[in-house]
C-alpha cells in the first residue's frame, strides 16, 4: 500500500479550514493536484502557489481585436462602401464622424473581449460540450472542498493522520487510474 | 499612533501661499486695466492675429456664446458690427474677469474635492464597507477643507452677485428689463430660477447642509471611539444614508448654479453627474495620495498594498466613468448639432484645443493604459504619478467648464491661474493636515475595524 501511485482525497466543509489546510500541506511539501471546490475561493490560487493568470493578457489584446474589428467594419460601412449624409453629416471621413462610431467601437472591444476571454478559459481548462467530468466526487458541486494531494513516496497512514490534524473530514485513498 | 504636523509640511503649505499669492499679483498687476491699454496689447500682437480682429467682434459676445441668441448678440447676423471701441471695451472686460476666475476655478477645485470626499465617506458608512476603517479618519481630514472651502466659494459668489465682477452673465444689469439695451429675453425667461435672492439662497442652504453633516459625522465617530457599544456606529450609518440622498440632489443643483449657469443659454441635463463624477476621481484620488504620504512618514502602518489597490480601482472606475459622462454629453450635443447647444463644444474645441484635448488624454488615456493592469494598482509610485496627472488633469477640465464663459478669446495659462492654484493648494494642504493631527489615526471601536486591518486581496 506504501508504494505504486496513489492519490489522496482529503475532503473539508468549510473553505477557511481547507485554505488552511492547503497552506500546511505546502509547508510539508506535499503535492497538491488539484482542488475542487463548490465556488471560487479566494486566495487559494495563491496558497496553492499556482503561476498568475494570463487570462487578463489575452482579454486586453481580444479587447484590441475587437476596437479593430469594429473600425475597419464602420469605415468599410458607413465611409466607403455607402456613405450617407445623416443629420448633415456627410460621411466621407472616418475621424470626422468618428464620435457617432464611438459606441459601437465600445460595445465591440467589450464583446470581443469578454467572449473569446470565456472560450480561453474553456480552452485552456479543457472544458468542450459533451466533456465527461473531471470531478472525482459530486459532493465538490454542493457543499464540500476537496483537496487531492499525490500520495506516491509517502507513508498512506502518516499522510492521512496529518489531514485529519488540518481538519479534513474525510480521507480516501485511491488508486491513480492514468 | 497620532500624527505630528512636521514642520516641513507646515512651511511647505506656507510657501505654496506666499508663492501662490505673490505670482498672482504680479500677473494682475500686468493684466490690462483700461481699453487704451487693450488696444495697445492687441497692437504688440499685431499680425499674430492678422485680421482677426473683425472676426473676433463678429462672433464673441464674451461668454462663450456665439450669437444666435438674443438682442444684444446678433452681430454675426449683420445686425450690428462691434466698433473698435466697444469690441476693446469688451476685451478688457475678459481680462478682469479673468483672475476672477482663476480664483474660482481654483477654489471650487480643492472644495469640490473636500465635498466628494464627505460623499465617499458617508459612502463607507452607509454601505458597511468593511475595507476602508482604516482610512477613514484621512478622508476625515480631507473633509476639514469643507468649511473653510466652501465659506470661501460663498464669498466669491456674493462678490460676483454684488458685481464685483461679471462672471455671471445672467447677473449683469438690465438683463432682464425689456427697455435696457442690454435685454435677453431668453435670460428673462429663466428668471425665475436664476436671480440673485434665490442663487444665493440656495448656495447658503446647501453649504450649511454639507457642514452640518460633516459635523455630525465627526462627532458620532468621536463618540464611538469612546464608546462601549454600537449606538453611535448606527447613528453614522443613519446620517450617512440621509446625507447622501441631501447630496445628490444638492450637488448636482450646485453644478448648475455655479458652474452650468456661467453659460446661461446653454443647458446640459446630465451635467450634475458630470460634475460629480469628476469631483469623486478626485476625492479618491487625494484620498490615496494623502494615505500614502503618511504611509511614507511611517504612519497607518497596517493599511497594506491592498488598500491602496482598492482606491487605485476607484480611481479607475470613476476615470472611465468620468469618461463615459464626458462623451454622453458631448456626443449627443455633436450629433444633434443644435445651434443653441452646439456653441458651447464650438467655443472650447476652436478656441481651447488644447486644453479640451489634453484633458482627454490626462484624465481618460493616461488612467486607463496605466491603472488597467492589477499588479500596477499595487506599485504606489504608479499610483501617484497617475493621481498627479488626474488631479491636474481634472484642473483642466474644471477650467475648461470656466473659462470660454467668464473670458473667452482672452484665456491664457498664466501666473494668476497658477499663482491661485498654489496658494488655495497650500491653503489645503495645511488645512487638511493639521486637521489629521487632532486625533489618532486609526479608529478605535469601528465595528469593522478588523476586518480592515485583515484586509487582502
Amino acid at each position: 500500500m506504501s508504494t505504486g501511485s496513489h492519490v489522496i482525497h482529503a475532503l473539508y466543509t468549510d473553505d477557511d479550514v481547507l485554505m488552511n489546510a492547503v497552506k500546511e500541506a505546502k509547508k510539508k511539501h506535499l503535492h497538491i493536484n488539484e482542488v475542487y471546490t463548490p465556488f471560487p475561493v479566494h486566495g487559494l490560487d495563491k496558497a496553492m502557489g499556482l503561476a498568475p493568470t494570463r487570462l487578463a493578457i489575452t482579454a486586453f489584446m481580444y479587447g484590441c481585436v475587437g476596437l479593430t474589428v469594429a473600425i475597419t467594419m464602420m469605415n468599410f460601412i458607413m465611409i466607403e462602401d455607402w456613405p450617407q449624409n445623416i443629420g448633415g453629416k456627410p460621411s466621407f471621413s472616418y475621424i470626422e464622424n468618428m464620435p457617432a462610431f464611438v459606441p459601437i467601437m465600445f460595445e465591440l472591444t467589450v464583446f470581443f473581449a469578454a467572449h473569446l476571454m470565456v472560450i480561453t478559459f474553456y480552452m485552456r481548462s479543457r472544458l468542450w460540450p459533451f466533456k465527461k467530468a473531471e470531478n472525482p466526487d459530486v459532493r465538490t458541486t454542493d457543499d464540500h472542498f476537496l483537496m487531492e494531494i499525490d500520495a506516491s513516496g509517502h507513508d498512506a497512514q502518516e499522510l492521512a493522520d496529518f489531514l485529519v490534524g488540518t481538519g479534513a473530514t474525510e480521507i480516501n485513498l485511491v488508486a491513480n487510474e492514468e | 499612533m497620532d500624527y505630528k504636523l512636521s514642520k516641513n509640511l507646515r512651511l511647505t503649505a506656507f510657501i505654496f501661499m506666499a508663492v501662490g499669492a505673490i505670482l498672482f499679483a504680479v500677473d494682475y498687476a500686468n493684466l490690462p486695466s483700461t481699453t487704451a491699454e487693450v488696444a495697445a496689447m492687441e497692437a504688440a500682437h499685431g499680425g499674430g492675429h492678422g485680421g482677426g480682429h473683425e472676426a473676433e467682434a463678429t462672433h464673441d459676445n464674451g461668454h462663450g456664446e456665439t450669437a444666435a441668441h438674443g438682442e444684444k448678440s446678433s452681430h454675426s447676423e449683420g445686425g450690428h458690427e462691434m466698433t473698435p471701441e466697444e469690441h476693446n471695451e469688451h476685451v478688457l472686460g475678459q481680462y478682469q474677469n479673468k483672475p476672477w476666475s482663476a480664483i474660482y476655478i481654483a477654489a471650487f477645485f480643492f472644495f469640490m474635492i473636500a465635498l466628494a470626499c464627505l460623499a465617499f465617506y458617508a459612502i463607507q458608512y452607509a454601505s458597511q464597507a468593511g475595507w476602508s476603517p482604516l482610512v477613514l479618519r484621512v478622508m476625515e481630514g480631507i473633509t476639514a477643507y469643507l468649511l473653510p472651502g466652501s465659506i470661501i466659494m460663498f464669498v466669491l459668489l456674493c462678490l460676483s452677485s454684488s458685481h464685483v465682477n461679471h462672471m455671471f452673465h445672467w447677473m449683469a444689469e438690465g438683463i432682464t428689463d425689456p427697455e435696457n439695451a442690454h435685454y435677453d429675453k431668453l435670460i428673462d425667461g429663466k428668471s425665475g430660477y436664476l436671480n440673485v435672492p434665490f442663487f444665493l439662497g440656495r448656495a447658503a442652504f446647501f453649504i450649511l447642509g454639507w457642514n452640518l453633516y460633516r459635523f455630525f459625522a465627526l462627532k458620532f465617530s468621536k463618540n464611538q471611539d469612546e464608546a462601549t457599544d454600537n449606538r453611535w456606529h448606527k447613528k453614522s450609518f443613519k446620517a450617512a444614508a440621509m446625507f447622501l440622498v441631501f447630496f445628490i440632489y444638492t450637488e448636482s443643483i450646485m453644478s448648475w448654479d455655479w458652474i452650468m449657469s456661467l453659460d446661461p443659454h446653454w443647458f446640459s441635463t446630465l451635467f450634475g453627474w458630470y460634475v460629480f463624477a469628476g469631483m469623486m476621481v478626485c476625492a479618491i484620488t487625494t484620498i490615496a495620495l494623502v494615505t500614502m504620504v503618511l504611509k511614507s512618514q511611517g504612519y497607518l502602518k497596517q493599511v497594506n498594498d491592498s488598500h491602496i489597490h482598492d482606491l487605485a480601482k476607484f480611481m479607475f472606475a470613476f476615470s472611465i466613468f468620468w469618461t463615459y459622462l464626458w462623451f454622453s454629453q458631448f456626443m449627443l450635443i455633436w450629433y444633434s448639432n443644435i445651434p443653441e447647444e452646439v456653441t458651447y463644444f464650438i467655443t472650447r474645441i476652436e478656441d481651447y484645443n488644447l486644453p479640451f484635448f489634453a484633458m482627454l488624454g490626462m484624465n481618460f488615456v493616461f488612467p486607463l493604459l496605466l491603472l488597467m493592469n492589477s499588479d500596477f494598482k499595487r506599485v504606489n509610485w504608479f499610483v501617484v504619478m497617475a493621481g498627479i496627472v488626474i488631479l491636474l488633469g481634472h484642473y483642466v477640465d474644471l477650467f475648461n467648464m470656466v473659462m470660454p464663459a467668464t473670458v473667452g478669446k482672452s484665456w491664457s495659462f498664466g501666473f494668476v491661474e497658477i499663482g491661485s492654484l498654489l496658494f488655495f493648494l497650500g491653503l489645503f494642504i495645511f488645512v487638511v493636515f493639521r486637521s489629521l493631527t487632532k486625533r489618532p489615526l486609526e479608529p478605535k471601536r469601528n465595528p469593522l475595524i478588523e476586518e480592515s486591518k485583515h484586509f487582502h486581496y
